[in-house]
């Protein structure tokens, strides 16, 4: 067992029903249960949360993000995605 | 619970390998208060740097513990006992979301806490000293966690994001523990005349060592130019170390306490309190290894590593054999 390593997990809390999980740290533990008890322990020791996540870090895929500006400039040329890009005249009012 | 100026300065070597322009554009970025996140081109400097800072300051809450737990079962009374708990379980968390923003820098774990066992890796000098009586209890989370607290806020604004968001958390949790320091200090001020006397006998033993907290003077610091142009220290040694003080003497003198500088006294121009010399010859020995707890530090921590090892073994055995059983079925 020497020199093997403890896995690391990604924690994510719903700090209250309504709102989504959010990653909030990591933790290693040998498995998924540890990593639980663990979360509670770490991230929750201050009322933070009613529900955990843990994931696997390696389970997770990542954008590059030295690959940024390819990836996301098509979005940005877009404006007319946006409301504001169009006009509504003053006497229609709220839209 | 506190990271100390303790890092060499970076290897100029690093610096003139790279890329001329990446090293340009990441100024640029941090100039522009652009945080830095994991994945993110950075000098190798910067990692290194801020792998040392740190993980350092990991370390330093994990030493922290020390000092404080061996008054955990003599607390008082039940309350006092509880609240010493948390704190301490608190350091040990600040401990592993330190851990935790230094390994996305590409140190394993197991490396960094290996630097700390083999006595490579330092931490801060304030863990060496003993807590002699339960007062230190107090001393330690009126000042020390004072200390750290000025240091830390700072760090909030640090320009790699992980760190910057692991003492987020550490700050929230940090005021707590300066409070319940002060109220104990309180209750002894207010007790008898023993009770007053351990208070300011535990005063005057952590006053100069929290002063030396802050790091070497910035006139003898050589590291601090290129962090504070990286953004990751906002303030020098000194300006610290000063709102410290400043802080402080009302604070000391609501309690009725003596703070043991002859020489602090109120300078009416600057508005600041001017305290005397710190003793930077102690300070270099306790860093050097030489300060009265250093060796009992190491001992308990490598001991605890240890003892702890059968038990990291048997928990990733038992996942492994969860996993061949799941897997079967």
């Amino acid at each position: 067992m020497a020199g093997q390593t403890i896995p690391l997990w990604e924690v994510f809390i719903r700090s209250r029903n309504g709102l989504s999980h959010k990653h909030v740290g990591s933790l290693h533990a040998p498995d998924a249960t540890l990593a639980l008890q663990s979360a509670r322990d770490l991230y929750t020791r201050r009322g933070e949360g009613l529900s955990i996540w843990v994931v696997p870090s390696n389970a997770i895929t990542a954008s590059d993000p030295s690959e940024k500006g390819m990836m996301f400039e098509p979005t940005a040329s877009k404006i007319y995605r946006h409301p504001t890009f169009y006009e509504v005249p003053d006497e229609v009012g709220h839209m | 619970m506190y990271t100390q100026a303790l890092n060499a300065n970076p290897d100029a070597g690093d610096r003139t390998l790279e890329d001329a322009a990446l090293v340009a554009r990441f100024q640029e970025r941090i100039d522009d208060e652009d945080r830095i996140e994991p994945n993110d081109w950075m000098p190798a400097a910067y990692r290194k740097t801020l792998t040392r800072q740190i993980s350092q300051h990991a370390h330093s809450e994990i030493i922290g513990m020390l000092p404080e737990g061996n008054w955990i079962t003599r607390a008082p009374s039940l309350r006092r006992k509880a609240a010493l708990l948390a704190k301490v379980q608190d350091e040990c968390g600040h401990g592993l979301y330190l851990y935790a923003a230094a390994e996305t820098l590409g140190t394993s774990r197991e490396e960094l806490v290996d630097q700390l066992l083999s006595g490579k890796a330092k931490y801060s000098s304030i863990f060496n000293y003993p807590t002699l009586t339960w007062a230190d209890i107090g001393a330690i989370g009126w000042l020390v966690d004072g200390a750290a607290i000025m240091n830390q806020i700072p760090l909030c604004r640090c320009s790699y994001g992980p760190y910057a968001r692991a003492m987020i958390r550490v700050c929230k949790e940090e005021s707590f523990h300066q409070r319940q320091g002060y109220e104990i200090m309180i209750s002894l001020s207010k007790g008898s005349a023993e009770q007053k006397q351990m208070a300011q006998d535990a005063l005057n033993r952590w006053w100069w060592p929290c002063l030396m907290m802050f790091g070497p003077p910035d006139a003898a610091s050589m590291h601090s130019d290129q962090s504070t142009k990286w953004k990751i220290k906002r303030f020098s040694n000194d300006e610290l170390r000063q709102k410290f003080v400043d802080a402080t003497v009302p604070q000391a003198q609501y309690l009725g306490l003596t703070l043991p500088d002859a020489d602090l006294k109120l300078n009416e121009e600057t508005g600041h309190w001017d305290y005397g010399t710190i003793n930077w010859d102690e300070f270099k020995q306790v860093i050097a290894g030489n300060g009265p707890c250093n060796r009992d530090r190491m001992s308990a921590r490598r001991q605890a590593h240890e003892d702890g090892a059968w038990v990291r073994e048997a928990a990733l055995a038992f996942a492994e054999k969860r996993r061949v059983q799941a897997e079967a079925a």
